[in-house]
Order: C-alpha cells, then sequence, then structure tokens
C-alpha cells in the first residue's frame, strides 16, 4: 500500500492494518518527522513538493524490490506533501515478516531508496528565510550499500 | 508536443511548472531539449546549468542522450531530497 498525501496519519491506525496476519512474527516500523535543526540553520517549517505519477511509480518499484530481497507479507508507506510544521511527521514505512531480520532490513532498504530514488524536495524555512535542502552524498552511499549484497 | 515539467528549485528559477514545446527534427534527445530551453535566455541558461541536474522520459530517470518523441512527459528537477 503507498499513499502520497497532506494529511498526518495515526501510527496506531497504521499498526492495526499491519498487526492482520498470524503468520507474521515482526512487524518494524519507521516513522521520519520535521527536525528543529537541518545543516546548521533553524527550521521551523518544512514544505515537500513531489511530481505525482512519477512519485508512486517509483514508491511502488521499491516495494517490489523490496519484496524481491526479503519475504515481506504487509508493506505499507505514506510520504506527505504540503507545508508541514515543526515536530510534524513526514513519512510512514512499515513491513511485516515473519522474522525480524527480513523486517528490519527492509524497513531499512526501503526508507533508504525512497530517500534517494523518490521524487519529493523538501524547502526548509525559518522566520528568517528559506532553502531548498541538498541532496547528501550519505544517503546516496547508504542507498548504494544495498547494491552490493 | 512536448510536455516539459519543472520541479523544485528549477520550477522556481523559471516561475514554471510546465511548457508544452513543439516536438521538432532538431530535438532527438533529452540533451537537445535541455541546450534549446538553455537558449531562451539567462534565466533558462541559469536554471538548467547544474551539472546534478536530473531528467526524466515519461516518469522515469533517463540519461542525457535518451530520445524524445512528440507526445513525451520531459521532466528536469534537481537531486531529490524525500525522506
Amino acid at each position: 500500500m503507498i499513499r502520497v498525501q497532506i494529511e498526518s496519519f495515526s501510527l496506531a491506525d497504521e499498526y492495526q492494518l499491519l498487526n492482520q496476519d498470524k503468520s507474521d512474527g515482526a512487524i518494524v516500523t519507521f516513522v521520519g518527522k520535521v527536525r528543529d535543526f537541518n545543516e546548521g540553520s533553524q527550521v521551523t517549517q518544512l514544505t515537500l513538493e513531489h511530481y505525482p505519477g512519477m512519485t508512486e511509480a517509483i514508491l511502488s518499484q521499491i516495494e517490489q524490490e523490496a519484496r524481491s530481497r526479503w519475504p515481506l507479507n504487509y508493506v505499507r508507506i505514506i510520504h506527505r506533501v504540503g507545508t508541514l510544521a515543526l515536530g510534524e511527521q513526514i513519512v510512514f514505512i512499515g513491513v511485516t515478516s515473519q522474522h525480524r531480520k527480513a523486517a528490519f532490513d527492509a524497513c531499512e532498504f526501503l526508507i533508504d531508496f525512497l530517500k534517494t530514488k523518490a521524487p519529493f524536495w523538501k524547502l526548509e524555512a525559518n522566520e528568517a528565510s528559506q532553502r531548498w535542502v541538498d541532496a547528501k552524498v550519505s544517503d546516496d552511499l547508504a542507498a548504494h550499500e544495498w547494491k552490493q549484497e | 508536443m512536448i510536455n516539459v515539467l519543472f520541479f523544485a528549485q528549477v520550477r522556481e528559477q523559471l516561475e514554471l511548472s510546465n511548457l508544452l514545446v513543439a516536438a521538432t527534427e532538431d530535438l532527438q534527445t533529452t540533451n537537445d531539449l535541455r541546450l534549446h530551453l538553455s537558449n531562451k535566455g539567462d534565466k533558462w541558461a541559469n536554471a538548467l546549468a547544474s551539472d546534478r541536474l536530473l531528467v526524466a522520459v515519461n516518469q522515469t530517470i533517463s540519461q542525457w542522450d535518451a530520445s524524445v518523441q512528440d507526445g513525451d512527459e520531459i521532466a528536469f528537477f534537481p537531486p531529490v531530497t524525500g525522506g
């Protein structure tokens, strides 16, 4: 399940939707949030832009890639767009599997690939100014490490 | 026509999110389209100058020698920063 939406999401509701199958022994979830400082600058709000259509297609490809690497049952990905305040939730990744290793690894793989492949862009702002976030080399390296396995 | 889209800094610099460009024999590749747009003026040249600029053809990330055809959707944007 992939959703790109303006509204927030409930971790409790998402957990319930992941917690449906007795054969799953592990549920791993990740929530990314708007942080107060980035690269030395104060941040009070974040605006997320995306490429409608391509975003959903890429997230679907990333999900398929994860499913080809690990035996997963449920996969839920939510990414918000629009303007978000400090502390708000940006992204949710939830995966289930029989065992924890696959669930942990797949969850980390999904967020690493989402960050470097899905067409989202962050515009950070504080009272004084705003700036587009630069892509990080460390994020590219994190995604690249999965390719070597 | 070719439907050209711009996102993030590129969209902001151009003050434009999309543009229709007539498909001609001069526009064979994504790089041809980039050069064609860059020739529209300084604002265009600056917005499309970055060596980190990315291009997608019909919503798939592509190379600068990828072919461009009538009816294609071509998007120009900077490296992605979601998550």
